[in-house]
């Protein structure tokens, strides 16, 4: 390598250290998935590090190797030997079959694991009562209910800390993805069906909330706040809400459902009774259309399979736990 | 009347953006100027009888190439835009629909118009000259396979300026693909873009594996055949398992756009995830379709530039065929979130494993066909060196993703955005890169200029990890994909960071152009064809290979066949008993490739627009063709005279 070249190479190489170096420290502590507020995004995070454990097994030595060999056996290098015809070893083929195969049986051990204890329908352990939200994906901003309190949300949420939530999802406009990162992984939103996801905040706080699978043209406004705050706040907020002027009425409910390209927080101090069921099985009871095609039958189906699924998926899910 | 043709014209022409004129006058006066340089230097005739209507191979493969890097072009220039939007928060330089219809081609342009025909141009150029055949097994096949990937091409880039481009990303999932939320013709030109440079692609998948199988030089078992070789035939049987699968989705989803049928749409029975989970039963197969060319390019170029046998043959194969068949059982890894049940997705997490481990084989055979080799670094050579660690991160972030419960918080974030670029960049492209240093030589019969390939090569790396390590990051911090603008200042220094690597990457791309440009005109001549010292039949015939390849087909005997044929001439043995020349045999130019490419590309627009005025005579078009090639396939072959090969190839030689 010419002198010009190397220093090049150099120069290339510095750069790009640098700027992984610069990354790394502009806050590690900031990043919100390696900061997870709750016991789900916990879990998730300990499993992200044992990933990244086992694999840097193999990879780190990879790169080493990669290094080292390049380095060693340049053209230039003439110290070094020359094999132009060994191609084939058995025991060296063996430990590089070996090492990923032993890699991956552990970590597809720990996966099943952890996929059945974090499965998302699947309720969180605690001594205090679930709070049960729903929550309805429309073009362009998010609709909260809360059922046991009779009111609604859009764009906000305010939770206790502390005691485990309960997410009932659907959507009312293509399918997305409802996802609040310091608190845990997300889940998609899908007309025609509700999906179930828990999850809790240790600490009060805002926690930033997002919708992560794009649903057309102003998708990007679809963000919201999440309020993590003690019981007594939750309830002075609950107060707040039934203050409301503005009630959530089928009526009012449609127009919300046109399509906005952007919506600021509201408050409803009052929600019609079964509306989010109302919402999901919207496409089963679409009436005339159906009927014509004898299918009726087959839609109810279609709607208890969906409920169903879900509570198949918990109680397997949680049987399964008590298994291991 | 004129009201009336005004409205048309609002409608049919994409209007009200500067950006979007500017690239209607650009496109106006490139066509005006390739139309007045035919002219002028009177090339039409030439253009259509040595190129268009050719079913030569390593024709196609160049016009394949040619297309991908114009695509290529295309799509950075996308990738650039929306980097520019991304680079500050609250930016307002590209309007929301406009950002989502460039992501959304994007994506498309990039998979099937670049990635796909590039990989076809290698399979076209390589594996004939590899395999010591003179064509491919069906010529013609081959040439309406080309022009059905450029009438879809066509179609797909046509919506840019006519109608509007497709906005619901690159895999156009339902409902939000539906008429419902995209009554638009993109969604239609995005349909048949697709399906009609998917049958061409299903086609070539055929032909490469009726190649490889039958047309080998005797002596060369399936075992003794190039690693590229078998690459090509492990994507290629690849593609004839997933593309049907492809074809079918979007049939359906024409359907239900077109007649109002409802496959994917809730109120009338039918079910989105269904299309979710077609598609990606095509997609994921896809991304291994394109990554096992590239893994057979760093094959061969790994040997040659170490000097030294391709450590690890048969693990080499079994690793690629088990990629292929594992490839179809992993797509739900692509929405673990959809709500499948913990067995479900522990199922799918566990295959997608299991891929990593051929995969990581492949790897340690390649440093090992290193070890005790006497490397050299020519172009092609540094971007196999390159994937590397490009492609070790970018495997491990896979495995990370892999893991369902951790996928719930990378899923749709930038992590994932990061991680498929960079197996895409780092393992797809890099491996096209290599493969096109490598056999430019073979193509042009010259060399690429190695000073201005080394800028490019420094800066598309450099690019590369300015680019995309800071979306790891930014979507651990919650960033999600798709969205036009951001607001966190969070997120900030990261995202300026990515726009300059992107930017960085297409200096890079410049400089590429500027490669080749200069090495047109200031030839590097390879006067041996053999310019690597490299070890498979290819580089034993001269560069430019002549039209029949092969004057005489050789005998093989080993793996490195032309490898050990050297070495037995540098021992001063017999050298290759090639034998008597005999008339060759060859298929004849047909201009029923580009006719029919033609008629799909009438037909497609007219369904673009809901014209059965228009679609209808393209489609018999199409037929008509089909029956007149049917009744004239006895002639369209011909013999080259013993006395005209040999004149070929004593010129050869004696420019040898």
């Amino acid at each position: 390598m010419s002198k010009k070249r190397r220093s090049l190479v150099r120069a290339a190489f510095s750069a790009i250290t640098l700027v992984m170096t610069m990354l790394l420290l502009s806050g590690c502590g900031n990043y919100m998935v390696l900061n997870p507020k709750g016991p789900i995004a916990a879990q998730q995070l300990d499993l992200i590090i044992i990933t990244v454990i086992l694999c840097a097994i193999i990879i780190v030595p990879v790169l080493v190797i990669t290094f080292v060999i390049v380095w060693r056996y340049r053209a230039t290098n003439k110290k070094a030997d020359y094999k132009p015809e060994w191609a084939h070893s058995n025991l060296l083929e063996t430990i590089w079959w070996g090492i990923p195969i032993v890699i991956v049986i552990v970590l597809a051990i720990v996966t099943v694991r952890y996929t059945h204890e974090l499965e998302p329908s699947k309720a969180i352990a605690s001594e205090k009562d679930e709070v049960t939200i729903q929550v309805v994906s429309l073009n362009w901003k998010w609709l909260f209910i809360y059922p046991e309190e009779g009111i609604a949300t859009v764009n906000t949420i305010t939770i206790p800390e502390d005691r485990p939530v309960r997410f009932e999802l659907t959507a009312d406009s293509p399918m997305n993805s409802f996802w609040i990162p310091e608190l845990g992984g997300q889940i998609y939103a899908m007309s025609g069906m509700s999906m179930a996801l828990h999850l809790q905040a240790d600490e009060p706080g805002t926690y930033f909330g997002t919708a992560a699978n794009f649903t057309g043209e102003h998708f990007e406004n679809m963000t919201f706040d999440v309020n993590a705050t003690s019981d007594a706040e939750y309830d002075q907020w609950i107060e707040k809400a039934k203050q409301s002027p503005e009630t959530l009425t089928d009526e009012s409910y449609e127009e919300l459902s046109k399509p906005s390209e952007k919506e600021e927080p509201m408050l409803y101090s009052s929600v019609p009774d079964g509306i989010y069921e109302r919402i999901v099985t919207k496409y089963m009871h679409d009436g005339a259309e159906l009927h014509q095609h004898g299918s009726a039958s087959a839609d109810e189906t279609n709607g208890s399979t969906s409920a169903e699924a879900t509570n198949a998926n918990s109680e397997e899910a949680s049987s399964s736990h008590n298994g291991h | 009347m004129l009201e009336k043709i005004k409205e048309f014209a609002s409608e049919f022409f994409v209007t009200g953006d500067p950006l979007i004129y500017g690239a209607d006058v650009s496109i106006v006066l490139a066509t005006l100027g390739i139309v007045f340089v035919l002219t002028y230097f009177k090339k039409w005739g030439w253009l259509w009888k040595d190129w268009l209507t050719t079913v030569d191979h390593k024709k196609i493969g160049i016009m394949y190439i040619l297309a991908a890097i114009v695509m290529l072009f295309r799509g950075g220039v996308d990738a650039v835009m929306m980097r520019t939007q991304l680079a500050f928060p609250d930016l307002n330089f590209l309007e929301a629909d406009h950002y989502n219809q460039i992501f959304t081609t994007h994506g498309v342009v990039m998979i099937f118009f670049m990635a796909m025909p590039f990989m076809f141009g290698l399979f076209n150029i390589v594996v004939p000259l590899q395999i010591g055949a003179r064509d491919v097994a069906f010529p013609f096949l081959n040439s309406l396979s080309f022009w059905l990937f450029a009438a879809g091409a066509m179609l797909f880039n046509l919506s840019f300026v006519i109608g509007g481009s497709p906005d619901a990303g690159w895999l156009s999932y339902p409902p939000l693909s539906g008429t419902q939320f995209n009554p638009g013709v993109g969604q239609n030109f995005y349909i048949w873009g697709i399906q009609i440079s998917g049958i061409g692609s299903l086609a070539s998948g055929i032909n490469f594996i009726v190649t490889i199988l039958k047309m080998r030089a005797p002596g060369m078992t399936m075992m003794k055949m190039p690693m590229f070789t078998w690459s090509v035939f492990a994507a290629s049987t690849t593609i004839i398992f997933a593309f049907p699968i492809l074809t079918i989705t979007m049939l359906l989803l024409f359907m239900d756009r077109f007649f109002g049928a409802h496959f994917f749409t809730l109120d009338g029975g039918g079910n989105p995830m269904m299309y979710i989970n077609l598609i990606w039963m095509w997609g994921h197969p896809e991304v291994y379709i394109v990554v096992l060319p590239a893994f057979g390019v760093f094959s061969e170029t790994v040997a040659t530039f170490a000097r030294k046998r391709l450590f690890g043959y048969a693990s080499m194969v079994f690793a690629m065929v088990i990629i292929s068949i594992i490839s179809f059982f992993t797509w739900a890894h692509h929405f673990f979130t959809m709500g499948s049940g913990a067995n479900v997705n522990a199922f799918f997490a566990v295959t997608t494993m299991i891929i990593a481990i051929p995969t990581g084989v492949k790897i340690f055979n390649w440093l090992f066909t290193m070890y005790k080799g006497r490397i050299t670094f020519p172009t092609p050579m540094m971007w196999t060196i390159a994937f590397i660690p490009a492609f070790v991160v970018g495997g491990m972030t896979g495995v990370m993703l892999s893991v369902a419960p951790a996928d719930f918080q990378f899923h749709n974030s930038y992590f994932l955005i990061a991680h498929f670029h960079q197996v895409l960049i780092g393992g797809v492209v890099f491996g096209y890169f290599a493969g096109l240093y490598y056999w430019w030589p073979k193509m042009f019969g010259f060399k690429l200029n190695e000073y201005l390939g080394k800028w490019a090569f420094w800066l598309w790396n450099i690019g590369f990890y300015i680019c995309f390590m800071p979306q790891y990051l930014v979507g651990l911090d919650g960033m999600t994909r798709r969205i036009s603008v951001f607001s966190d200042p969070d997120w900030q220094g990261l995202n300026i960071a990515s726009t300059i690597g992107a930017y960085i990457m297409g200096l890079a791309f410049v400089f590429q152009v500027a490669q080749i440009v200069y090495s047109m005109f200031r030839k590097e001549m390879d006067t041996t064809g053999d310019i690597w010292d490299a070890r498979t039949l290819e580089f034993s015939i001269a560069s430019p290979a002549p039209e029949y390849n092969f004057a005489v087909i050789p005998q093989v005997h080993s793996r490195d066949e032309w490898w050990e044929e050297k070495e037995r001439r540098a021992r001063g043995e017999k050298p290759w008993d090639l034998g008597k020349i005999e008339p060759i045999h060859m298929p004849k130019n047909s201009a029923i490739g580009p006719i029919m490419g033609a008629f799909w590309f009438i037909a497609g627009f007219g369904l673009v627009f809901h014209w059965l005025w228009m679609a209808i005579p393209g489609f018999i078009g199409i037929f008509a063709c089909m029956y007149a090639r049917s009744f004239s396939a006895h002639k369209a072959e011909y013999y080259i005279p013993v006395e005209e090969v040999e004149r070929t190839e004593a010129k050869l030689r004696g420019s040898v």
